[in-house]
């Protein structure tokens, strides 16, 4: 990490009101927008300049915040070389199903993405790779849209000989979007099969949450598997394991700490080191590259 | 007398009592030597008129219903009888032998092919056992397993599509229930001898799909098959699982319909009343199904074949592209990437 940190948000708070930390939360909760970030794990108050300095995750007990697609690009590519693609491909509501053109044009509104998946080409401490990273829009969830973009992105990458790193965050299949949704679990398998087949790495970092079609499909296909500290990931999405009405669940089911537990991934990475952990893997698939010695 | 069998579904009531009166005259018959087959006549064209009306009203959610009749025929009543002889292979060679999962080496004709496919139990022991047709990750790679032995061997592969959903234990989760189908899938794609999936009842999300990449995707009148249970879908999105008749409905499951979106290729009649009527001649017509396309498939070279399994799940979806000539035109267009 850089410098320039001085004081913890949790200990300014300490410092200038003692115990009352509950009195002051309220408070907090009051205060203009903008300005604060409670953590949703440990409560503490953050203030937003120290939590965007250090990645968005909580200073104090390592949560990490969910990102944007755009500040997942930021803290991943090299600065200017991101690239995107495939911008031209809009959501149908192919079943007309009900509700299903105003949740799109909401969450169009509220990311201002065209839909979840943004995929592009971009550098990596000079390494040329394609990028794929995903949005919360409407749950991260994987439409033709989604399953198309994932596979131009393997298309162009198998294409130019280049590495694919994918950011996954997602619910899993879109429902809106029925039968065919469930399709894109096979289509975007089958472009990662032919990439593979052309020896080219595969990338997967699962953030939180990465459930059902998508971790079912693209995202437990990468030659390295890495996950965010504590991120949900499973086969059977919150609502439908709910539904399921599961049982015994061990306390650390469908994390990220569970899955490498399992054998699933390769390594938990804590976001500040995800990009040296990818430069590193990177070099290793296809050496280091000219100019490799990043700023 | 209504019937208060558990295996008749409600619309399947006004045949149940046809069929009991029409047994009833038959025994009397029989009983008292008297000569009644005008009568019997009759009352079984009532029968197959009211099975027509019935079945030519169904809604998806009767579709439903009838995918997962405790009657309907399972993968082994298929493979019983489309293949002339056959031998179930077991395990996974990783951890077990699922029951949810079955397959193996069969004859049909002169033909060697490998089979895989859901099973489920018929009655509650056997449920059990067989897990409801829900395979855990043992039985997707018992799949895999033997596609890959077909594919060594030069053999076509025939899958049988009957789940739920695929197992979502805690058990399954700890063995990697996604990273097993998300491999079948891709494994599929790229297998290099022909594959035909036929969906007999419940296509289950990433269950069914799980072992239905193929070359052809055949699919039963009654089945359905869908990203998500309707009851499932109704609770999540609508909050209100009583609404799983509508949502049966708006996520368009049924046969016709994954013709309509391009999911499937053929869809294969039922004999008048379900598959469960005549289990028999369902699987006559599935085993000219597949005689019929393994015929094509075994005519296009190998490279080709596993060229157009891409092509066609690669064309699977509904989208907009409004770039999409001049998207091509950069990527042309682009200079080479920086590759020393």
């Amino acid at each position: 990490m850089p410098g320039g940190y001085f004081m913890s948000p949790a200990a300014w708070f300490k410092s200038r009101v003692g115990e009352d930390r509950r009195a002051v939360r309220q408070n907090v909760d009051a205060l203009p927008d903008g300005l604060w970030t409670k953590c949703p794990k440990c409560n503490v108050i953050l203030f937003n300049k120290e939590l965007e300095k250090n990645l968005r995750v909580c200073v104090k007990c390592g949560y990490h915040y969910r990102l944007s697609a755009w500040e997942r690009i930021q803290i991943t590519a090299d600065e200017g070389t991101f690239k995107e693609i495939e911008t031209g491909l809009v959501t149908l509501n192919p079943l007309n199903f009900p509700d299903y053109e105003a949740k799109i044009e909401r969450d169009k509104a509220k990311t201002g993405l065209n839909d979840g998946m943004v995929v592009g080409l971009a550098e990596i401490s000079g390494h040329p790779v394609g990028l794929g990273v995903t949005d919360w829009f409407m749950g991260g969830s994987m439409g033709s849209v989604y399953g198309e973009k994932v596979a131009r992105l393997f298309e162009l990458a198998t294409k130019k000989k280049l590495p694919v790193v994918m950011f996954t965050m997602s619910g899993g299949a879109r429902m809106q979007e029925g039968i065919l949704s469930l399709m894109q679990m096979a289509k975007t398998a089958a472009a990662v099969a032919r990439h593979s087949k052309a020896r080219l790495p595969y990338i997967v970092v699962l953030t939180d949450p990465t459930t059902a079609g998508v971790h079912a499909s693209f995202a437990s296909l990468g030659d390295f598997i890495f996950a965010e500290p504590g991120a949900l990931i499973g086969f059977a999405g919150a609502r439908v394991a709910a539904q399921a009405g599961l049982i015994d669940r061990p306390a650390n089911f469908q994390t990220a700490e569970f899955q490498l537990e399992h054998g699933m991934i390769d390594r938990i990475v804590p976001r500040r080191e995800m990009k040296a952990t990818l430069t590193k893997v990177l070099d290793f698939c296809v050496g280091k590259g000219v100019s490799s010695d990043a700023e | 007398m209504p019937s208060k069998d558990w295996t008749v579904l409600d619309f399947e009531k006004p045949i149940a009592e046809l069929d009991e009166q029409i047994a009833e005259i038959k025994r009397l018959t029989q009983e008292q030597g008297i000569d009644r087959s005008d009568e019997i006549a009759a009352l079984e064209r009532d029968r197959d008129r009211a099975i027509e009306e019935i079945f030519s009203n169904l809604t998806p959610w009767d579709r439903v219903l009838l995918a997962r009749h405790p009657k309907r025929p399972y993968t082994l009543d298929y493979v019983r009888v489309i293949f002339d002889d056959y031998v179930e292979l077991h395990g996974d060679r990783l951890y077990g032998d699922d029951h949810a999962m079955v397959g193996g080496i069969a004859t049909l004709g002169n033909r060697q092919v490998v089979f895989v496919g859901q099973q489920k139990g018929r009655d509650l022991k056997e449920r059990q056992y067989r897990n409801f047709g829900m395979a855990k990750p043992d039985g997707y790679r018992k799949a895999l397993r033997l596609m890959k032995l077909a594919e060594k061997f030069g053999r076509p592969v025939i899958t049988f599509v009957d789940t739920p959903a695929a197992d979502c234990s805690v058990d399954a989760e700890a063995r990697g229930i996604s990273e097993s189908i998300a491999r079948n899938m891709m494994e599929m794609s790229i297998l290099e001898t022909p594959i035909i999936s036929i969906i007999l009842g419940e296509g289950g999300s990433g269950g069914a799909i799980g072992i239905a990449v193929a070359d052809r995707v055949i699919m039963m009148e009654n089945a359905i098959y869908s990203v998500i249970p309707p009851e499932g879908c109704a609770a999540i999105l609508w909050r209100d699982p009583s609404k799983y008749k509508e949502m049966a409905a708006a996520l368009r499951i049924t046969s016709a319909d994954a013709l309509e979106l391009g999911v499937v290729d053929e869809v294969i009649k039922e004999p008048l009343g379900g598959a469960h009527r005549n289990p028999e001649a369902a699987a006559q017509s599935v085993k000219a199904a597949i005689i019929r396309h393994l015929e094509e498939l075994e005519k296009i070279p190998v490279s080709k074949l596993v060229d157009a399994r891409y092509k066609k799940f690669r064309s699977m979806g509904v989208f907009e592209d409004l770039s999409k000539k001049t998207t091509k035109k950069d990527e042309t267009s682009e200079e080479k990437p920086q590759e020393e």
